[in-house]
């Protein structure tokens, strides 16, 4: 089994991002950056399932500016096989992403492809449905466990009420939730030897493939600011004030 | 030209989520809205406030929800609709971005408002901002943010049912089956109280803490992702940026610490506690009401002081 894994560079989560000034965006200039940790998932149940025999090999792929590099070589370091960046300055939508990784999937011929449920910053979680509708493939979103089984795969998903099981044909698309397992570290060996693995480098108009942004955006405000209230003493005072004061019990 | 809203339910009536998801269509159109299940389920689709048609059909291809026959489903009843809404709920938002892939638009996820027919309003990096965009698709397939919008209401509505377009079975994935937790509290989504756990509870035993409280309160219980991850709570009760988005009357934080991810789900509420026995704590700086303690001293305290009238 050949696995893509999407891997997109984000602010990272630590972070506490700011709204610019002029409300065009959030500030990244200077501002630490990361493979997405839904991505770092992903990436890790691909390498588990190459460790376990049942894949072959692990490409990653990051659509954006030159430095995902370096989320590609994180991704290669904790055991992806090789590398495509499709280099693009500028915003990019989950359709466009999804278009791009299409194209990149028709030369690849992967059985599995494996994203994060969300990026955690545009807070989509649309990619992985938006290429499995493009593609006519079967989609497994929010997988907390994923087993290769009758010919297809097995995905465990975590759903508003609890937990439910499909059977997918491959290839498939599966987009992965918090659960499904905990990445590891890159060690240094690792991180050297992944310096060595090849990454190539696309551009949208080699895959053919138009990216226009659908949706303008008109401005970026912080949401309202909420004031901190008081401390109470005790928990008499914390219940007279609910029952008296915010009357919410 | 109608809008189309694709129906949550719990297999006997619309879900408050669904009814948002409502409201939200209610300023683009004439609100049609899709049930696929109990006929039950459709009759009380025909009763929200607001809701102008019901289309229904409890063909078993769409029992399980799966996105692929239900997607195909949409995209055949796209035409008629300018706008194509869902709640954001797991269901919805595994839904909606194959249908707008199919349509080739581009899903605008988890709206926060809606300000025009094409401009909407959206929480971004874990609600630290609000985007409003404007697309320029012909069609909009958009999944809806329950917390920020009124449900329409249960009663009052008086709408016609009839039969929804049959559709093709692509035939992809099979379901195999479910563990959905059946509860007599609240859905955290529609609860009017919420009681969540972190991770200084400790153990799943120790989460009675916890559920005992919300019983007192007639409230939902959620949970930190640390409580999940560590087994104490189940993933549905996963409130925050890739959980689940909450805004009740109250929300109890008992032994979390306040990470922005567990604020992007619960800090809309509109009276928040906390209690933690460290008073640096970030979820003190959205707390209303902040108690310092050790919970396993407080909450039997709690409990008792709210048993008293
Ligand atoms: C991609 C991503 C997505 C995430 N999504 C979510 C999400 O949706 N929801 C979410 O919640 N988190 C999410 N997180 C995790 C988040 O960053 C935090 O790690 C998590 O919320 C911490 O949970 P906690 O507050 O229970 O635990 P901790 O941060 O460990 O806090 C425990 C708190 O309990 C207090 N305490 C300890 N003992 C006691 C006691 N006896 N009495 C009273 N107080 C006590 C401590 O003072 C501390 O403040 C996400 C993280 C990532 C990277
Ligand atoms: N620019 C990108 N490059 C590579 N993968 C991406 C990109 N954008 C999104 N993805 C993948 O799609 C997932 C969901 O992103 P989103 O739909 O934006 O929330 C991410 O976790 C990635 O796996």
């Amino acid at each position: 089994m050949k696995l893509l894994v999407p891997v997109k560079r984000v602010v990272d989560y630590n972070v506490k991002v700011r709204v610019k000034a002029d409300h065009t965006g959030v500030e990244t200039a200077n501002v630490k950056m990361s493979m997405n940790p839904f991505d770092e998932i992903a990436v890790e149940e691909a390498v588990r399932l190459k460790e376990k025999g049942a894949a072959t090999e692990i490409i990653a792929v990051s659509a954006g500016p030159t430095a995902c590099q370096e989320q590609i070589r994180t991704a290669l370091a904790m055991g992806a096989d090789r590398g495509i960046l499709i280099e693009h300055d500028g915003i990019l939508e989950p359709l466009a992403v999804a278009k791009l990784l299409k194209a990149v999937i028709a030369k690849e011929s992967p059985d599995l492809v494996i994203l994060g449920k969300q990026a955690i910053d545009d807070d989509m979680n649309a990619t992985g449905q938006m290429l499995a509708a493009l593609l006519g493939w079967p989609q497994g979103t929010y997988a907390s466990k994923v087993e290769p089984a009758d010919g297809g795969i097995k995905v465990t998903r975590e759903v508003d009420g609890g937990l439910e099981r499909l059977q997918l044909k491959l290839p498939a698309i599966v987009t992965t939730d918090l659960r499904l397992n905990e990445p590891r570290y890159a060690s240094l060996p690792n991180i050297m030897k992944a310096r060595k693995k090849p990454i190539e480098t696309l551009k949208p108009a080699d895959l053919g493939v138009d990216v226009s942004p659908r949706l303008t955006v008109l401005k970026v405000e912080e949401p309202p600011k909420r004031q901190a209230g008081k401390k109470v003493g005790s928990v008499q005072e914390l219940v007279e004030k609910l029952r008296n004061e915010a009357k919410v019990i | 030209m109608a809008v189309l809203v694709l129906a949550d339910h719990d297999g006997s009536a619309v879900t408050q989520p669904t009814r948002s998801a409502v409201a939200a269509a209610s300023k683009l159109g004439d609100v049609t809205v899709l049930v696929l299940g109990p006929r039950t389920a459709a009759d009380s689709a025909a009763k929200v406030a607001g809701v102008a048609k019901v289309l229904h059909t409890e063909d078993v291809l769409y029992a399980n929800g799966l996105a692929e026959p239900l997607a195909a489903l949409l995209v055949a009843m796209a035409p008629e609709y300018s706008h194509l809404l869902a709640p954001a709920s797991a269901a919805g938002k595994n839904v909606m971005p194959r249908l707008a892939a199919l349509l080739d638009v581009q899903v605008i996820s988890d709206i926060a408002d809606v300000v025009d027919a094409d401009t909407f309003v959206r929480p971004i990096y874990a609600g630290n901002a609000l985007a409003t965009v404007k697309s320029a698709d012909p069609k909009k397939v958009i999944t809806v943010r329950a917390a920020s919008f009124d449900p329409a209401a249960a009663e009052g509505g008086s709408a016609a049912v009839e039969a929804a377009p049959k559709g093709e079975d692509p035939g992809l994935s099979n379901f195999l089956g479910a563990e959905i937790a059946k509860s007599e509290r609240p859905e955290l989504t529609a609860a009017k109280v919420v009681v969540s756990g972190g991770r200084a509870m400790g153990s799943a035993e120790n989460f009675h803490i916890i559920e005992s409280v919300a019983d007192k309160l007639g409230a939902a219980v959620g949970a930190s992702r640390a409580a999940v991850d560590a087994g104490y709570a189940p993933n549905d009760h996963q409130v925050g940026q890739t959980g689940k988005i909450v805004a009740p009357d109250l929300y109890i934080a008992v032994g979390i610490s306040g990470a922005i991810q567990h604020l992007a789900g619960m800090k809309d509420s509109k009276v928040i506690v906390a209690i933690n026995k460290d008073e640096e704590a970030p979820i003190f700086s959205v707390a209303d009401y902040g108690l310092v303690g050790d919970l396993f001293k407080v909450m039997p305290e709690f409990e008792s002081e709210l048993a008293k009238k």
